[in-house]
């Protein structure tokens, strides 16, 4: 169905070629999944698909593509719209039109199907999708796994032979990923469609796959082959296949049930050991003590495992003046400090504290009654569908959302009240995007601009991007980084500041399992060095790793509180794999594990 | 704002009120929810509510009649009320309302500070004169403000925001997007244009609060001239890329395919829009030189067909279908006819009583509302017993 024959692909300006020998072929009704570290040209062999590589992007295209017979040398995309449906990173800008009906059958108007198949083809749609509670809906009230399946109907009404999906979990909850697989799931069993999708979150595509094609490093040749061969080879691959290699099982195990049925033996060598419970590095009890004589001391005593920690080490919690404050304060007090504003923590166990805060938006209850507390070094992972009140909830520990009830106290500031230039040094916020943060043309103007806004000494920012980010040049642009650098520059900028309490929204949408490993090991030394992190997340294996509380929240209110272990194992949507292959036993983490048998 | 059977029938008879009533209390077969979409249950065609609505707006200005106004202005509000289905563009009526009262306001401003021709006895206050040098002659800054002059400025900002306000009200009852749909299959690409122009303007908002928050998270300053300025460019840099990625989108979803078709039909499509424009230059400079006097009506007309029938045969390029078009149905030439009776009532009424459409302010009398023009404007009502019903329909959540 399609066909690469000795495919490279050179952008101008780029004098080495994105792909090179690009030479497979993909079989009518398979589902295909494109895998490889960032970089490598996923997105590129994608669009050479739907021909919108080089016909949109410009470049060169050497070889021959072809799809469904048609050469997309002489055919432009809107001639291979009838056989590809393309659907790409972004959901949001794929629209055209603003309901969900008219959506769907945009694609069809343009290919000039009769109006009663179009008729029959929106309704057949609108089922298989499960939207047809939604048609009226104008897009842009949908979630994202809505907005997602939109996106995917608007694409399939034309009935395309293959269809071309980038990242199409990436954004997604774990409910709603499944959601869109099981779609993927019915169309190729159903329809014979063929599909093709570049994922990052391997875990939860892999076992879909009927081949894999895996690109192994930027211009190298790709390897095309069952998904378990792929993955013994592969430089990025799941937790389960991790488990797998750790245990030498062989075959690999894709999935969790594969990988159970073969787990007793290895559950029976773990059953002599306990897992490991993650705790702060700082118990809040010492900090309280230490707090109150010299704030700066806290971290330096309490951080054990802060060798890596790049020049955060003197995170200070609070503003300099909170000596004065050390013993707990009755409430009517409490309220008397809130309403002037900046004040200093009254204790310094809590580096922020939410109680009954509750958020209107456009008449819609975004949070309700929320309780949270966060001490220093420890993370807290609040997890929950799109839309559930995750980015509300740190947008208003940094003062972007107005609290309609309730308070909100960081560092023992209110944040909404507090100027920019004072907040930044008692919180910081790493956004969905990145780029959002960054202006400057290079990174050099960057960190000055940085430490400018954070009145930090001169090359406190460039100290913290060399740490996490070794090899960059001052002259880089930041818009050439990498996904994964751009979010370690941004980081850098906001650690500037020294932020004893660090928010984190959505890490690793888009990164590989490299740059997700390196972003674990960055926050793991931050944490231990005093630091507080807050990160929203979709991604169970990041916070099984990281947070020491996971937060679940529902509907804008916090449904669980506890200690990871305990709320990620009960729950089937948010236990990591190693959970589900090891329970009854309580692992998180295939690091757990390999340091229990080592 | 949900339908107020009470409070807003504004005159209009007792019994129809009753009569939509139930389908307000239960939302009835039409309103269960899943079943073919809002829009599309009125069945009325997007073009007739703007014909309905802009007919109401030359009926405004044929008078200046501040009962008949306001009788409009309720009759207009009533129909958005009742007819309006659940769209974003559909919220917009406050907004025009908002602009109507504004441009009464600054009405009666410059009527108030720059003075008036109106002459009138009943001073109300005596503002301090500015004196201007002789070049300005006529131009009177302050001085006296007359009962008269006030009311006469009242008179004038009603009929223009009471305009404004049916423009509002054809934007509520269907988005202008739905009317582009409508365009011939030649002028399709343009219609596209202008609605992915109407979906941007949000983005670009949206896009400027994420950035302006981002601002403060850097620890600056997110209010100010300044801060815009900041925020500007990068703005633009991701418009510019979101529409880079819509344009592939698009064109991966054959937008712009084209049919084959024979040389002869294209050189004809040419030839006829061509001349057609042409001919509708001519025409027009015919209508309005003196002499030409005599061949200006024909050749416009002839221009006009010439091109209309350049844009049919130019559609036959575009394989393009429509799905679901609105259909131009009986219901559809009631609601654009009830308008266009109110237009053409209001214009008689005019021309044969000019003293009742038209109350005058000198000397100061109270204006009496005239009889069978309010009549004719409550026709205006018909689109509300003929269409209704798709607010009664809950938004599922």
């Amino acid at each position: 169905m399609i066909r690469f024959e000795d495919v490279s692909v050179t952008y101008d300006g780029v004098p080495e070629p994105t792909v090179a020998a690009v030479d497979f072929t993909v079989p009518e009704g398979e589902l295909v999944l494109l895998a490889g570290p960032s970089g490598v040209g996923k997105s590129t062999i994608l669009g050479a698909v739907s021909g919108l590589v080089p016909h949109f992007t410009g470049g060169t295209l050497r070889g021959r593509v072809t799809v469904a017979g048609r050469d997309t040398r002489t055919h432009k995309p809107r001639e291979l719209a009838d056989v590809v449906g393309t659907v790409g990173q972004d959901p949001l800008s794929h629209f055209v039109t603003d309901t969900v009906e008219d959506e769907l059958a945009y694609g069809m108007e343009s290919l000039g199907l009769a109006p009663d198949v179009m008729r029959r083809r929106v309704e057949e749609t609108l089922d298989l999708l499960g939207l047809a509670a939604l048609r009226d809906r104008p897009i842009a009230t949908l979630s994202g796994g809505q907005q997602q399946r939109v996106a995917i109907g608007s694409v399939l009404t034309p009935h395309p032979q293959v269809l071309v999906l980038d990242e199409p979990t990436s954004a997604l909850d774990p409910a709603a990923a499944e959601e869109v697989l099981a779609v993927l799931q019915r169309l190729v069993h159903d329809l014979g469609t063929t599909v093709l999708l570049a994922e990052h979150r391997l875990e939860r595509v892999v076992q879909y796959a009927d081949q894999v094609v895996l690109l192994p490093a930027p211009g190298a040749a790709p390897l095309l082959g069952a998904p378990a061969d792929i993955m013994a080879v592969s430089p990025v691959y799941p937790p389960v296949v991790d488990l797998g290699r750790l245990a030498g099982w062989s075959p690999l195990p894709l999935t969790v049930r594969d990988a159970r049925r073969r787990a007793t033996p290895l559950r029976d060598r773990l059953a002599a050991h306990t897992p490991p419970t993650p705790t702060p590095a700082t118990a809040p009890g010492t900090t309280t003590a230490a707090s109150a004589p010299a704030p700066g001391t806290t971290t330096a005593a309490s951080a054990p495992a802060s060798a890596g920690a790049p020049g955060a080490d003197a995170a200070v919690p609070g503003a300099p003046s909170d000596t004065a404050a050390s013993a707990p304060r009755p409430a009517s007090r409490l309220r008397l400090r809130r309403r002037r504003g900046a004040v200093p923590a009254e204790d310094g166990a809590v580096v922020a504290e939410v109680r009954g805060l509750g958020v209107r938006r456009d008449g819609v209850r975004a949070l309700r009654d929320v309780d949270l507390t966060v001490a220093p070094g420890e993370t807290v992972a609040l997890m929950g569908r799109n839309g559930a009140g995750k980015s509300t909830l740190l947008g208003s520990l940094v003062g972007l959302v107005q609290p309609s009830a309730g308070q909100v106290r960081v560092g023992g500031a209110v944040p909404h009240r507090t100027p920019p230039r004072e907040l930044v040094r008692r919180v910081g916020l790493v956004p969905q995007e990145p780029r959002d943060l960054l202006y400057a043309d290079t990174v050099a103007a960057e960190c000055a601009a940085a430490d400018q806004d954070a009145q930090a000494a001169p090359g406190a920012c460039r100290a913290l991007v060399s740490a996490l980010l070794p090899g960059v040049t001052d002259a880089t642009h930041p818009r050439d980084l990498s996904e994964g650098q751009r979010l370690a520059l941004a980081l850098a900028v906001v650690l500037t500041a020294r932020p004893p309490l660090l928010l984190l929204d959505e890490p690793t949408r888009g990164l590989d399992y490299g740059a997700k490993a390196r972003l674990v090991a960055e926050l793991r030394a931050l944490a231990a060095a005093g630091h507080a992190i807050v990160l929203a997340t979709h991604d169970v294996e990041l916070a099984a790793e990281l947070a020491h509380r996971v937060v679940l929240l529902a509907e804008g209110e916090v449904i669980a509180d506890g200690p990871t272990a305990e709320v990620v194992v009960s729950s089937p949507s948010y236990a990591p794999q190693v959970t589900k292959i090891l329970a009854p036993q309580r692992w998180l983490t295939v690091a757990q594990v390999r340091e229990a048998l080592a | 704002m949900r339908r107020t059977p009470d409070g807003a029938d504004a005159g209009g008879d007792p019994a129809a009120a009753a009569r939509t009533r139930p389908a307000a209390v239960a939302p009835g077969p039409r309103g269960t929810p899943g079943r073919s979409g809002a829009r599309r249950a009125a069945g009325v065609h997007a073009g007739a509510w703007w014909v309905w609505a802009l007919a109401l707006g030359v009926g405004a200005t044929r008078t200046s009649n501040p009962l008949l106004l306001g009788l409009l202005l309720a009759v207009s509000a009533y129909v958005v009320v009742t007819c309006r289905a659940n769209t974003p563009s559909a919220r917009s009526y406050a907004a025009f309302v908002r602009l109507g009262l504004a441009v009464l306001g600054i009405r009666l401003f410059f009527a108030v500070v720059l003075g008036s021709p109106i002459p009138g006895s009943h001073v109300l206050l005596t503002l301090p004169e500015a004196p201007l040098p002789h070049w300005a002659q006529g131009i009177r800054l302050g001085g006296r403000v007359t009962a008269e002059a006030l009311l006469f400025a009242l008179y004038d900002g009603l009929k223009l925001a009471t305009l404004l306000v049916c423009v509002g009200a054809a934007n509520a009852l269907a988005a202008p997007a739905r009317l582009l749909k409508s365009l011939p299959g030649a002028l399709y690409e343009m219609g596209v244009a202008v609605v992915v122009a109407l979906t941007f303007a949000p983005h670009l908002v949206a896009d400027g609060r994420r950035l302006r928050a981002a601002r403060r998270l850097r620890g600056r300053p997110d209010r100010g001239l300044r801060g815009l300025v900041h925020v500007g460019l990068p703005v633009l840099e991701g418009a510019l890329e979101r529409s880079v990625a819509l344009a592939a989108a698009m064109d991966a979803r054959g937008y712009g395919r084209t049919a084959e078709v024979t040389p002869a039909v294209r050189r004809t499509t040419a030839a006829l829009t061509l001349g057609g424009l042409l001919g509708v230059c001519a025409g027009t400079y015919g209508l309005l030189t003196a002499a030409g006097g005599t061949y200006g009506l024909p050749v416009l007309l002839a221009g006009l067909a010439a091109a209309l029938a350049g844009l049919r045969l130019g559609g036959r390029r575009s394989p393009r279908t429509r799905y679901r078009p609105d259909a131009w149905n009986p219901r559809s030439c009631l609601v654009a006819g009830s308008g266009v009776a109110v237009a053409a009532l209001l214009s008689l009424a005019a021309a044969r009583d000019p003293d009742a459409l038209h109350p005058g302010v000198v000397p100061l009398v109270a204006p009496a509302l005239p009889l069978w023009p309010a009549a004719a404007v409550l026709l205006a009502l018909a689109p509300a017993f003929a269409a209704p019903g798709t607010t009664a329909r809950k938004e599922p959540s």
